[in-house]
């Protein structure tokens, strides 16, 4: 499987994910899924600048990712599948049933979250939107770089922002 | 932060304080600069908090550390709806240091020199094997 990664985190593509992950995995993709973002010429070009050449960056919406994915799978190049949020994650998840890991990498505060981990913030229908994405078989950890350890969903739904 | 301050240095971590703390260690001074870290804040945050720190102290030139940087996207979204605000990307220590001394140019071609000061500083001295 050449996808290597399935993220969520609200930055987007940004600095972590570029060289956090993109350097040691030697990431050939990133394929970022959002619909408002697909839509939008400005929003895209955004996205591609801070990209390097080398990498390719696809935008795509849920029900294009679902077409497409089979080929980032098939594709030789190690590659980065990410969404905003979790409940595009969700929808992801829905239609694309063989994404099996879900990786936690960033959600920032917002009114209504409580702080889980340093980079993880919740709010209460999230926890169980989670915890529906790992009954139907995903497994989800939060890790924010490499480096760092994966923690399991049930550890970050029990930590207090460790 | 000062009133008088006219770029705005913002960057991963506690890159834009150590860079200005350079810059003072250095000259003495760092009144030119206000900094910002995008540590714990989601994309929405930075963007949020950048604007308010371009408005409250009237800055014209943004610093960033990483193209592909949160503060990069933020600061790129206040460059489309503000055409007075020039960002550099990839600042360094020898960037800012020539910022500071621009004397009468407008703040865009202070950061456009700055810019290539940035580029000239890098450089690589001495080859495998080399004496």
């Amino acid at each position: 499987m050449a996808v290597e990664l399935y993220r969520i985190d609200d930055r987007l593509i940004h600095g972590q994910v570029v060289v956090g992950w993109g350097q040691p995995l030697r990431i050939g993709f990133i394929a970022l899924i959002d619909d408002d973002v697909a839509a939008s010429e400005w929003e895209q070009e955004l996205y591609r600048m801070g990209v390097p050449p080398e990498m390719d960056v696809y935008f795509a919406t849920v029900d294009e990712a679902c077409t497409h994915l089979p080929g980032w799978q098939a594709d030789p190049r190690p590659g980065i599948v990410l969404t905003g949020d979790i409940a595009t994650m969700a929808r992801l998840v829905e239609v694309c049933p063989e994404i099996r890991t879900v990786n936690l990498g960033g959600i920032h505060h917002r009114e209504g979250r409580t702080i889980r981990l340093r980079y993880v913030y919740l709010s209460p229908d999230e926890e169980v939107a989670l915890k529906r994405l790992a009954d139907s078989n995903v497994t989800i950890t939060a890790q924010d770089v490499p480096s760092a350890r994966p923690i399991p969903l049930p550890d970050v739904l029990e930590s207090g922002g460790a | 932060m000062s009133s008088d301050a006219k770029a705005l240095v913002a960057g991963h971590a506690a890159f834009a304080e150590g860079l200005v703390s350079a810059v003072s260690q250095i000259t003495g001074q760092s009144e030119q600069f206000v900094t910002m870290t995008n540590t714990a804040m989601s994309a929405d945050e930075i963007e949020e908090r950048m604007r308010a720190v371009v408005r409250e102290h009237g800055i014209h030139v943004i610093f960033t550390d990483l193209p592909a940087g949160s503060c990069t996207i933020a600061a790129r979204r206040i460059l489309r709806d503000d055409a007075d605000v020039t960002l550099v990307t990839g600042v360094n220590l020898a960037a800012l240091l020539h910022f500071m001394s621009h004397g009468e140019i407008t703040s865009h071609e202070a950061a456009v020199s700055a810019a290539e000061r940035a580029k000239g500083s890098v450089l690589v001295v001495g080859v495998p094997g080399g004496r």
